[in-house]
């Protein structure tokens, strides 16, 4: 038997009520001085690295994204540290926070499904993330015209748009784990440590261990070592492995979008490369499809960790 | 009952909650064992019992907020697993130290609910009014609730009711933990909605107010239902009579006139002109005839009323330690 009415009543107030709550509050500002001040921080090393060596390149813009001046990253690589933590900050105390305040039930029992409540909760965060990497995105189109003096081309806005769109979405990993496990967890703390700690492992630990895993699944060819090359099947592994984390992910999308010359994310052989001009750059189409596998990776992990949150708030007891 | 005018869908006889063999399981415990109720429109109902005997988890089922694991419920004609928004829209429902948005300002949270209650804007602004007036929250009403003290806060949760219209309040533990005066308060305002028709279930532990303001209880252990009606009714059941009446007076052969009394079941002579008598109905005037007719002189007459706690207590001592001991 079907049960009445929409799921989605009520969707919009929710979203609207934390949209409202996430844009004004403390947490959010703090959040996104941080980012900002980096990303400003990496932008201006970009800008004094680029004028400095006028080169001819048709994608002056998309250099702002990428190009990283000792000692600091770029803006792209700051990005994808970032995005996490602010996704992290939104989303782990979205379910427990209603618990311990103890308005969920007062809220469940208004004419509403939980699917809005959730569903609210995630939209709302998301389009936060949203909005402020917008305004970043707009903040890097803005100071490249005043700095550099040469307007984007379309498509170097194309680019940077799937930029915009890819990064959202690795938001949104890390935004449905966040809320998984402030379903999981009653303490907000709880969730928040062990979110914070997923984070850390995936970006800082995980692209340590997963070469040596690889090194231990498939043993190289000590052949190859004596020719002083890598052996395929272990690299190969290894970034299978890296590619689990949305970090990775996230990465390999962006060096295939924003540096058109990107022709392969993976190991090549050089007989593949016969014919090809190295260093001329692919059409945005050949480069958005070199990152679509990354891109659907990280929207499968948003909705699978979305749905492990959803069927299990679902069935969670909302007594306090 | 009350013979309210009705324009919804339950005629008055027919109750407007109404549960067969209800249970919910955790696992094989369960929690809330086969119970039966029926409770009808305009009738202030009280759930009481030890924590953890089921209460909560009853009225959670009747919001549609947990499952039902077997048994059947209908609240207003609809059954709150498969129709539970038509049940919450009509509901209204106070929780266990209800929680609000602390940020936000009294009006805030309820232009919220009321959003979710899917009131137009102005509808909802006038209701917000109303309802604040009559929580008497009007002057606080655009202060954050953080500034809030438990009291407030519960008429705030009461606020909400009022503002959703609803015709049937649950109220859970409204008035645990709030000061004698905020007590007061609140129990006038359950009045208020008694008053206006609307059905009130509360749960409680504090039995003298539960015995104010309910028109029957029922009395929960370990999941059951164990006593159900009104209070004098179940004083005549639990107590073996309903009233004590205190006579101190002279006279000759007091004892056995008052013991002649109809409705008197037992006189107790507690020291020289001093009676107990225990009686099915209010014996005062009798027994002050009584006195009059062997010319003797009043000097006292005082009744106790049959009080919930006496009940409550006589229930529990009754039985054995290991059933008390699992409800709590």
């Amino acid at each position: 038997m079907r049960r009445e009415g929409s799921p989605f009543q009520g969707m919009s107030t929710v979203f609207v009520k934390e949209l409202a709550d996430h844009i004004s509050s403390v947490r959010m500002l703090m959040l996104q001085l941080l980012i900002v001040f980096t990303a400003l921080a990496a932008l201006y090393e970009a800008i004094n690295s680029l004028r400095q060596n006028t080169a001819e390149d048709p994608f002056l813009l998309l250099r702002l994204f990428t190009i990283d001046q000792a000692p600091l990253p770029s803006f792209v690589a700051i990005l994808g540290f970032l995005i996490p933590l602010m996704a992290i900050g939104l989303g782990f105390d979205a379910v427990n926070g209603e618990h311990n305040r103890r308005t969920l039930s007062r809220i469940l029992a208004q004419p509403i499904y939980r699917d809005a409540l959730l569903m609210g909760k995630f939209l709302a965060a998301l389009a936060t993330i949203g909005i402020s990497l917008a305004a970043l995105w707009l903040l890097v189109i803005g100071l490249g015209l005043i700095f550099l003096g040469v307007p984007p081309g379309s498509e170097e806005v194309a680019r940077s748009l799937v930029f915009l769109v890819v990064a959202i979405f690795y938001a949104g990993v890390w935004l449905s784990l966040a809320m998984l496990l402030s379903t999981v967890f009653r303490s907000a703390a709880t969730a928040a440590l062990v979110s914070l700690g997923i984070w850390l492992f995936l970006t800082i630990l995980w692209p340590m261990l997963a070469p040596a895993l690889a090194q231990v699944v498939a043993p190289p060819d000590p052949r190859y070592a004596l020719l002083g090359l890598n052996d395929p099947a272990t690299t190969v592994w290894a970034q299978e492995l890296l590619r689990l984390s949305p970090n990775d992910l996230f990465e390999e999308a962006m060096l295939a979008v924003l540096s058109p010359t990107t022709r392969s994310l993976g190991p090549v052989f050089l007989d593949q490369l016969r014919g090809a001009v190295i260093g001329a750059p692919l059409p945005f189409g050949e480069s958005v499809m070199l990152a679509w596998p990354q891109t659907v990776g990280l929207i499968a992990g948003t909705i699978i960790l979305f749905v492990f949150s959803y069927v299990l708030f679902q069935r969670q007891e909302v007594r306090a | 009952m009350s013979e309210q005018p009705t324009e919804t869908r339950t005629p008055p006889q027919v109750p407007v909650i109404h549960a067969r063999g209800l249970t919910r399981c955790y696992g094989d415990r369960a929690v809330v064992d086969g119970i039966d109720l029926d409770i009808a429109r305009g009738e202030v109902f009280g759930l009481l019992g030890p924590n953890g005997a089921g209460k909560t988890t009853t009225i959670l089922m009747m919001l549609g907020l947990t499952e039902i694991s077997s048994g059947e419920m209908s609240v207003l004609g609809f059954n709150p697993a498969r129709e539970p928004l038509k049940v919450k829209r009509r509901v209204g429902y106070l929780p266990d130290a209800v929680g609000f948005y602390d940020q936000l300002t009294a009006t805030e949270n309820l232009a919220y609910t009321g959003k979710l209650m899917g009131l137009a804007r102005a509808e909802r602004a006038r209701r917000i009014e109303q309802a604040l007036w009559r929580a008497g929250l009007t002057e606080v009403a655009s202060k954050r609730v953080a500034t809030f003290s438990r009291g407030m806060r519960q008429r705030l949760g009461l606020a909400e009711i009022i503002m959703k219209r609803a015709e049937i309040a649950v109220l859970d533990e409204p008035t645990s933990g709030l000061d004698p005066q905020a007590t007061q308060e609140f129990l006038g305002m359950i009045g208020e909605l008694k008053a206006e028709g609307i059905t009130v279930l509360l749960s409680s532990h504090m039995l003298d107010q539960v015995q104010r303001i309910c028109d029957r209880v029922s009395l929960f252990r370990a999941g059951h239902i164990v006593l159900m009606g009104a209070v004098p009714e179940l004083a005549v059941k639990v107590l073996g009579a309903g009233f004590v009446v205190e006579v101190e007076a002279e006279g000759l052969g007091l004892a056995r006139r008052l013991a002649m009394i109809p409705g008197v079941t037992h006189v107790e002579t507690l020291s020289v002109n001093r009676f107990r008598m225990t009686a099915e109905r209010d014996v005062r005037p009798d027994a002050a005839r009584a006195v009059v007719a062997v010319d003797g002189s009043l000097r006292r007459l005082s009744v106790d009323e049959p009080s919930l706690e006496a009940i409550y207590t006589r229930y529990f001592q009754d039985l054995p330690a290991g059933g008390a001991r699992h409800a709590a």
